[in-house]
């Protein structure tokens, strides 16, 4: 419920501050859609066909009857149908947001999910080991990469991985590749991308599980379930590990909700056609609906991958259980 | 065409190719640049494309890739306004004439398209008669008519409101053009163009305009069948009159062409339909795009050059700098001395800011001679009508102190306050800026850079001529392209004084000498080309007498060549490869 209410209050305050943020008034919001030399009557017409003319309640009540049941625009000669749930429908490329969108997630999620496993998988594993044997080689060695990692931004690893694994060792495909097409593909042209956000995300949960693993191995308990003859592996993950991932949900439920909302920079710099190079696009052209689109999405996204979190606390941590 | 707004068609495409360059590269690429022009056995060599054609083959087949790191206006012949849209259309959509694929300005010269000869002017210019070549088809087989051109003329000047990114010099030029409403309101059509029969169609115009063929060279002109016409819809089922059509389009992602099993060679000596598909990738990273251009994979749509590290990159390696062409991009960059704001409504005043800009540092700011060759007249070198003088010529184009302290003199001032803007999300313009203050600094004038957003530019800031008084801005930095190559298409927006607006005004000087405003009106109406041309470099010295521009540099772009065959850059498309015929390489 409370979800639902975060999402309306996100969708309301979009609806009323964006328009105001770009600075602009109906009139020329409609006259971009116009062009040159367009005369006043052209632009009323266009403030009429997007309903720009009309008080911004009864816009926003336009917006949200759209999602239920799709709105119709008129556009001179034609009328475009945008079907529910209707997003909005982008003026600029004539195309309703929603197919758009879910066009474009599979990229986004595909993009997300793959550098998520990666970068959950070497972050916790480098953690553990660095915690296990602190101070040692391996985990300076790593914590260096790691803290490397971090600072590098993405358009320089993004483009280095480009030119290094697709032009000068062409190991990896350079067009994405729908997973439904072919799997082998999809993951060889994904792959470079993936890595480079991985080694993003990667150092913060190595570093995020190697502070909470050195506290927790350091407990009374651990003694104990040593002393209790249990296997050294054991002991690790079923007793410190898990004591030590609490963090690392909440902050991985955060990063991978806020990606799949669309990974701005790494999307433009591997020339995917996700949700997030959408919004670039969409801004460029200073094109509200989609910006919109994205922006409630995003906040869909956040708002769910807080709710998963709060359920895998429960799951890891049976103090947070209810009964 | 009074007061129309600015002709951005190829000004948009300098942001692109302004982030592109940066003064850091400077010293590398003018090193490279005095190395001699690399004629190895394997290339064509440095700049071939711009003298003729390179890789010139007949070889059919294959997968032409090109690549895009922006989405276009539209597909839809008529509502772009990008010269790469012009370029790449014509694939597609026919116009009634357009330019003949060939290097540098003789790419300037007209050849008749989907007519069968340049237009027959009568009435003194003021009507336009033009014959279909006979036997066209559209890509389903039906027949092409005259008509159809009405109606593609139609749907894409008088719609303001649904057809809107094109621009309309028709519905200004045509009788009656502005009270027509547009084919979608008005299914009666507009009376003064007429099609007496198939494939006749004539146009009458409420002025002499002896350039009218260069305006039918726009995509505006190819034929859209009304019954197949959805209106801003149509980009997505785009009826192909041209050698390719169709196959799939994805709106910001991709397009893919095929070849049009309807289009007859016999109907078109222009194109030679080559490749079997040709695929348009949209919002392609633009290094990888370069990276794609010298692995031999693809072409760079925008043909707006290569970025910055890429420039640096084959300029320093001789074997690829072979593969590089650097050629004119129809385009002036100029800084405008604005004549009514004190004291620079005295001519010795702004003479003094003539002599006084040293043009070396503004070209190094630019990006050094690789992004643009000093400039000492309005119209660039590439086009119709440019003619050599340098009236205020001071040494190695490097300033003039004591001539330029002369004029102030001249002029009763020893020092001047004054502003100066440039747009602030174009980093070389903001650079070229910086490099003439420090020019006007040693001869006692001191201008105060002001930025603006580019895309207020004109509309908020520099076009408004009320908020320049009143800023005290006498300087404005600005870039100039024409919308078609020859001397009115490229003076009329920037001199004419008739055309100043409130807002949205091009003529940033707010120039308005009726010696000027004559000429440019009788040069229209002027018959055959060498008078007309004569008198645009007339237009050009008055205009440099008046010291109301200071031209900076001829704009340049450094091409990669792609590994394709029949390349050429054309100064009717800014220097761009003319992509009617190009064709897949035997790697």
């Amino acid at each position: 419920m409370i979800l639902l209410l975060v999402v309306s209050a996100v969708t309301f305050a979009i609806f009323f501050v964006l328009p105001r943020l770009a600075g602009q008034t109906a009139d020329q919001l409609a006259q971009q859609y116009i062009g040159k030399s367009p005369s006043k009557a052209d632009i009323a017409a266009v403030k009429h066909n997007l309903g720009l003319d009309q008080p911004v309640y009864v816009q926003y009540w336009h917006f949200i009857k759209g999602i239920v049941t799709g709105a119709t625009y008129d556009l001179g000669p034609t009328t475009a149908h945008c079907s529910a749930p209707c997003f909005g429908y982008s003026f600029k490329t004539h195309q309703a947001v929603w197919p758009q969108l879910t066009s474009r997630m599979p990229v986004t999620l595909s993009l997300a999910a793959g550098a998520a496993v990666l970068w959950l998988v070497s972050g916790v594993v480098i953690g553990v080991i660095s915690a296990l044997k602190p101070r040692s080689v391996f985990d300076r060695t790593f914590m260096g990469v790691a803290l490397a990692g971090v600072s590098l931004p993405m358009f320089f690893t993004g483009n280095l991985a480009i030119l290094l694994f697709t032009y000068t060792w062409p190991v990896f495909g350079r067009t994405y590749v729908p997973l439904t097409e072919n799997p082998a593909q999809w993951a060889n042209t994904l792959f470079p991308a993936w890595c480079s956000l991985a080694l993003l995300y990667s150092a913060i949960y190595a570093r995020l599980t190697r502070s909470g693993m050195l506290e927790t191995m350091n407990e009374d308990y651990i003694r104990t379930a040593r002393a209790k003859g249990l296997r050294e592996s054991k002991v690790v993950v079923r007793h410190g590990l898990r004591a030590a991932l609490t963090p690392i949900i909440t902050v991985f439920g955060m990063d991978l909700g806020l990606l799949l909302g669309g990974a701005v920079i790494t999307e433009t710099v591997f020339s995917l056609h996700g949700v997030g190079q959408y919004a670039v696009q969409a801004i460029d052209d200073n094109d509200l609906p989609p910006i919109l689109g994205v922006t409630l999405l995003a906040a869909f996204f956040v708002v769910i991958a807080n709710l998963l979190v709060d359920l895998l606390y429960a799951a890891a941590d049976p103090r947070v259980r209810l009964s | 065409m009074e007061g129309n707004p600015p002709i951005m068609r190829r000004s948009a495409l300098a942001v692109i190719a302004a982030i592109g360059s940066a003064s850091l590269l400077v010293a590398g690429c003018s090193k490279a640049d005095d190395s001699k022009d690399d004629t190895g056995t394997k290339s064509a060599g440095a700049n071939a494309a711009t003298k003729g054609i390179v890789n010139a083959s007949d070889k059919k087949g294959g997968t032409l890739t090109y690549e895009l790191s922006d989405v276009p206006d539209s597909f839809d012949p008529g509502n772009t306004y990008y010269a790469y849209m012009y370029n790449f259309s014509r694939l597609y959509a026919r116009p009634l004439m357009t330019f003949e694929p060939g290097a540098g300005t003789k790419g300037n010269t007209l050849v008749p398209d989907l007519a069968a000869s340049k237009g027959v002017s009568s009435d003194g210019g003021k009507t336009w008669t033009y014959k279909l070549r006979s036997g066209l088809k559209y890509q389903d087989g039906s027949s092409i008519t005259s008509a159809d051109v009405k109606y593609a003329v139609e749907r894409s000047n008088f719609s303001r409101d649904v057809l809107s990114l094109g621009p309309n010099y028709f519905q200004q030029l045509l009788v009656g053009g502005d009270k027509y409403k547009g084919p979608y309101k008005d299914k009666k059509g507009l009376d003064s163009i007429e099609t007496p029969d198939a494939t006749t169609i004539v146009f009458h115009l409420k002025q002499a305009f002896q350039e009218f063929d260069y305006l039918v060279a726009a995509p505006q002109t190819a034929p859209v069948p009304q019954s197949k016409d959805n209106g801003v819809d149509y980009v997505k089922n785009i009826v192909s009159s041209g050698s390719y059509q169709f196959q799939s389009y994805s709106e910001g992602k991709q397009a893919v062409l095929v070849r049009n099993k309807n289009w007859d060679a016999s109907t078109d000596p222009l194109r030679k339909q080559l490749p079997d598909k040709i695929v348009v990738n949209l919002k392609v990273n633009p290094d990888t795009i370069d990276k794609d251009v010298l692995a031999g994979d693809a072409i760079d749509l925008a043909g707006s050059g290569v970025q910055a590290a890429t420039q640096a990159q084959v300029l320093t390696d001789a074997s690829k700098k072979a593969n590089t062409d650097n050629t004119y991009g129809g385009r002036l960059v100029y800084m405008a001395i604005n004549t009514k704001v004190k004291p620079f409504n005295n001519v010795a005043c702004r003479k003094a800011v003539e002599y006084a800009i040293d043009k070396v540092s503004v070209q190094t700011a630019e990006g050094g001679p690789i992004r643009g060759d000093v400039a000492s007249t309005v119209l660039p070198p590439d086009i119709t009508g440019y003619e050599k003088s340098d009236v205020y010529a001071t040494d190695g184009n490097k300033g003039d102190v004591t001539k330029a302290k002369d004029q102030l003199k001249a002029c009763g001032k020893t020092t001047i306050n004054t502003n100066i803007t440039a747009r602030s999300d174009r980093p070389t313009e903001v650079d070229a800026a910086t490099a003439i203050i420090n020019s006007l600094k040693k001869v006692g004038i001191n201008a105060t850079l002001k930025q603006y957003p580019s895309g207020k530019y004109f509309t908020d800031y520099a076009g408004v001529p009320k908020f320049t008084e009143k800023q005290n801005v006498g300087l404005i930095m600005m870039q100039w392209g024409a919308d078609w190559p020859s001397g009115y298409g490229f003076l009329q927006q920037i001199l004419n004084g008739k055309a100043i607006g409130a807002s949205g005004n091009t003529n940033l000087s707010q120039y308005n000498n009726s010696k000027v405003n004559d000429m440019l009106s009788t040069s229209i109406a002027t018959s055959g080309d060498d008078a007309r041309n004569s008198i645009y470099a007339q237009i050009d010295k008055q205009t440099m007498d008046d010291a109301v521009i200071v031209p900076l540099t001829y704009f340049k772009v450094l091409l990669a060549r792609p590994k394709a065959t029949n390349l050429v850059s054309t100064a009717a498309f800014s220097g761009e490869y003319d992509y009617l015929n190009i064709g897949v390489a035997s790697k």
